[in-house]
Formats: structure tokens, sequence, C-alpha cells
């Protein structure tokens, strides 16, 4: 896992066409639709075939994909393996999902409030790690000497598990919750500071030309060239953040206990509960994606179609 | 002769570079008298955008001194107002917006909203843009873009306009109609203008003076021509123009026979 999360941690183009989900795919599918009216006259071969061609290839590709997913699983159940198989896990989520916020004490939660307890953590850590990070990133950025300290000491931390900070944040903190909290700060930091600072650096020219000629004050340099300018490569960050985040607070949870989707799976592992852990997977993956999707949402509403 | 605005003395300019030193200019001596239009012209790496950034401040001269207005130039002032090449509009602001970031520096202290708001939109009117006062910049033309650009350099009434090929990218039918608004502008304003360009046409067309430069590296002024056609000038009269087409063909003895550039 921490494979993944040092490949993660690299600057990512805005643009990244690499994402291409199911739920991207099919939103793009939507304004391609031609006015029916006005492509009639001079196409009488109907534009409503288009439509419906349009939407098959963009809606096909991603049903297939899933279900070779479900056939594969399928099969690999059916060899007489532990695993259990689509049928199983589906009736076992119309029971979990029926009540997904029970309460039955602290240690009986519905998996809601344990999705929840996950993204709080993850909201509280990436919070602190935001607040800490981008004004550090624009430092760093700004400021050749404060990069040419920091470097190094970013450079040598970064690789490092999150999950190796965990006893650190125990002893710290004195409590699981916290130091959980604490990983997720460590893990949400580095893309940002690097981000934000790779974005610092790259103003272009011609903006702080413009802001000399004009002789702006720092704080109109900052508010109206800097931030703005700035702004796709603090999302980047963000994203990459957020994204390490959920990956690794499974990982910290599992080894903190408490209320959370990591706590959740070895608590239903002990249990014995398969069909749980593989709903689990599937719901730990789709949060990961709607967080993502969300950012990218936000990302493209502030790139300014670059020219 | 009218006051002196800008005036280069003796200036030179090295850069520091990983092969050691590169001298891009020497001995520049120049002045620039108010409501005057100046055109720097040469081959390309003939050092006439580094004295453009001299005279913005941009760059500070190696040796030598350059004034504005009596005093030393430091650095960049709004007093001097650049066009540039590629526009710089901040992409996220939009063209009202973008001159008022230049209006409100200028006269932000001494006059209310409304009176700067009033001020970006008429210059922007000046240049015919007021249709697009709320668009984003990637929403507009290339020339349009630069049409804003010369909005926000004029709105901030500077003591001197500095373009820096503020036509080079655009096609030539565009920059035909830019150049053409420019003259109107400039009949309106008055304005003191130093423009770098290597189009031959522009430069007599425009200019008052037209300071040709020698080849790179260590370039220096040439010669200097004075165009003394009547203003305002009108592009197709000025085509079967004899002194026109003499200016023109001066430019040309210069650049294509004095200063011959080595292929590139």
């Amino acid at each position: 896992m921490s494979a993944a999360i040092i490949a993660s941690d690299k600057v990512v183009s805005m643009t990244s066409g690499s994402a291409a989900t199911p739920v991207r795919a099919a939103s793009e599918a939507v304004p391609v639709a031609p006015p029916v009216v006005a492509a009639a006259p001079r196409e009488p071969r109907t534009p409503v075939s288009e439509i419906l061609l349009g939407i098959f290839k963009a809606v096909f590709p991603p049903i297939a994909g899933m279900v070779l997913l479900i056939v594969v699983w399928a099969l690999l159940a059916g060899t007489g393996g532990s695993i259990p198989g689509p049928l199983p896990v589906w009736e076992a989520a119309k029971v979990l999902f029926a009540d997904p916020f029970y309460n039955n004490g602290p240690n009986d939660l519905g998996i809601g409030w344990n999705v929840l307890s996950s993204l709080q953590r993850v909201g509280i850590g990436f919070g602190f790690a935001a607040l800490v990070g981008i004004p550090l990133g624009f430092i760093i950025g700004r400021f050749a000497f404060m990069n040419a300290m920091l470097d190094p000491i970013i450079s040598l931390l970064r690789p490092v598990s999150p999950l190796a900070w965990l006893p650190i944040g125990l002893l710290v903190f004195k409590q699981a919750d916290p130091a959980a909290t604490w990983t997720i700060f460590i893990c949400s930091i580095w893309p940002m500071i690097i981000n934000t600072a790779v974005g610092v650096q790259r103003v272009p020219q011609d903006y702080m030309n413009v802001a000399r000629v004009l002789d702006l004050s720092e704080w109109k340099i900052v508010t109206k060239i800097l931030f703005p300018s700035v702004l796709p490569y603090m999302l980047t960050g963000i994203r990459l953040s957020i994204g390490t985040a959920w990956l690794v607070i499974v990982a910290a949870e599992m080894l903190t206990g408490g209320v959370g989707i990591g706590f959740w799976v070895w608590d239903e592992w002990n249990n014995l509960k398969v069909e749980h852990i593989i709903i689990a997977i599937f719901v730990i993956g789709i949060v990961g994606l709607l967080l993502e999707q969300f950012l990218l949402l936000l990302a493209r509403r502030f790139s300014y179609g670059n020219s | 002769m009218s006051k002196v605005i800008v005036k280069v003395e003796h200036a030179g300019m090295t850069f520091e570079t990983k092969k050691g030193k590169f001298v891009a200019l020497r001995d520049i001596d120049l002045t620039i008298a108010e409501g005057e239009f100046v055109t720097l012209i040469g081959h390309s790496g003939c050092g006439k955008s580094t004295l453009l950034n001299l005279i913005a401040g941009l760059t500070l001269p190696s040796s030598g001194n350059v004034f504005c207005d009596g005093r030393e130039i430091a650095g960049p002032g709004p007093e001097r107002a650049v066009v540039f090449q590629n526009h710089s509009l901040l992409p996220w602001l939009t063209c009202r917006e973008n001159v008022l970031l230049a209006v409100e520096r200028v006269f932000g202290k001494k006059e209310g909203k409304g009176k700067l708001k009033a001020r970006a939109e008429a210059a922007l009117e000046m240049v015919h843009m007021d249709h697009a006062l709320d668009k984003l910049p990637h929403e507009i033309s290339g020339g349009m873009k630069q049409r804003v650009g010369i909005a926000r350099a004029f709105a901030m009434e500077p003591k001197i306009l500095l373009m820096d090929e503020p036509f080079g990218a655009l096609d030539a039918l565009t920059r035909a109609s830019l150049q053409d608004e420019l003259n109107g502008v400039m009949e309106k304003t008055g304005a003191t203008v130093v423009m770098v360009t290597h189009d031959v046409d522009e430069a007599v067309l425009l200019s008052d003076r037209i300071v040709m430069m020698t080849n790179g590296p260590a370039a220096t002024i040439g010669e200097i021509l004075e165009v003394k056609l009547a203003r305002p000038r009108d592009r197709l009269k000025l085509a079967h123009d004899h002194d026109f087409v003499e200016y023109r063909a001066a430019l040309l003895e210069f650049l294509y026979q004095k200063q011959v550039k080595k292929a590139a």
C-alpha cells in the first residue's frame, strides 16, 4: 500500500484524461446530443439514432466492464473457495442497507455511521493538513531559500508510509482517535505542500510582469494574481491528498479500532462475515470515487480555458 | 522642441550567461519627446525588446542611465504602461476587471468606485470592446484580447506607452485593423508611444521616428529615420504615396543591405 501512496504523490496534470470512469463518461454523453429540430432538415437520417448511438457508446463499455467484474467474481467464488459469490453478497447488502444508521451501542453501529466517522477523521486530518500545507507551499514556492532549506526534509519524510507515524501519534495523543487523524494529517500534507509550491513557481512570468508594471501591492498580487493562478495546482494537491487519506484511513482504523469503516472491516473479519467485507470494499471504492469526482468537478470550475 | 519624456544616456546591457558575459546592447542614446510615436525596428535578437524593457524598468541597465520625466528609472511603474506581445490579461478576470485592476492602482486613491468603473468602460469603448465588458479573456479572439491590453494601458493615462510587438501574434488583417485603431486612439489622446516591431509597413504607418537597430550581439542604434507624413494617415492613400514608398525603401535598405542577417 505504501507504494501506491508514493506513486500518487506525484504532481498530476489537471486535465488527466486517464480517469475515464463510468460516471464521468456517462455525464459527458449528455451535452453531445444535437438539437433535433435544427439538424433534421439537412440530415434526414435521424439524429435520434445518433443520440442513441452516442448513449450506447458512452454507457455500454462501462456496463460491460462491471458485468465482466461480476462474472469473474462469480467464477472465482464458484471454484469452491470461501469467497462468497455476488448473490449472497447482494442479499447481505440488502439487509445491511435497509438500516445503515442503527445504533446498538458503540461496538455495533450501522455501516453508515462507520463511513461517516471515517469521513470525519479524514476531514479533520485533511483540514489541518490544508491549514499548514497550503501556506507552507506558498512560502516554499515564493522564496528560494525556504525551498532549498525544506526540500531535503520533505524528500526524506515524504516516502515514509503514514502508518509508520501512527505509534508517534499514539505516544503523543495517548488516544486512538487523534492518532488516526494525525496519520491522515501526515499523509495529506505532502501533496498539498508540493503542488502548491510548484503552482507558485509556475505562475507565468507575464502575470508577474503585469504586477510589476502596475506596481501592485503585495496583497493585490496575492489575491488577484498568485492565488487564482495557483488554485488549479492547489486543487490537484487536495485531490491527491484526499485520495491518499482515504487509502490510509482504512488501514489506520484497522490498527486503532473504534468506529470507522476500516475498523468495521476488521470486525467483520473477526466475525467471519466475509460478505460484509466485500460490501465494505465496494463502499470504500464508491466513496473514494465520489470524492475524486467532486474534486475534479471543482477543479474544472476553476480552470480558466488555458490559452 | 516639446518636453522630453524619456532620455536614454549611454545605456548598455550585459547579461550573465553560463557561457560568460553576453553584451546585448551598447552605447544607446535616445531622447523621446512628449506626444512622439517612436518605433524600434531591427532583426530578431538585436535587443529592441531589451531596450524597451530598460525604459519600462523591467530590467535595469548594466551601464549608463535611463530617465523618465527627469528622474532615473529604478523599476517598473504605472506611469510607463506596457502592452505585452501576448496581451497578458489575467484569465480569471473579465475584460472590465482586467482594466479596472490597472485603473484602481492609478486612480483608486482619488476617485470613487463608480468613477473608476466609468474609466475602465470608457477605455474599453475607445478600442470598441464595450460589447465584451463581462467576457473572460478565453472567450474572445486574439485581436480582441490585444485591444483589451491596449485599453488597460491607455486607461492608466501613462506618461509613455510601451508596446512590445503588440500585433506580432496577430494575422495580417487583424493587425491592420488594430493599427488603424491605435492611430485613432493616438489622435484622440496625443499619447507618447515607444513600440517594438519588425514590420516595416507598421513602422512607417504609425511612427514619427523610426529607430533602426544594428544586429546583435552588442547592438546599438544604427540610424534614425524621421517620418514626416501628415496625420491622420490613411493606409489606402499611403500605399501610393511617394514619400511613404521612399521611407519604406529606406527601412528595407537598412534592414536587408546594411544589416544583412546571417542565415539563421
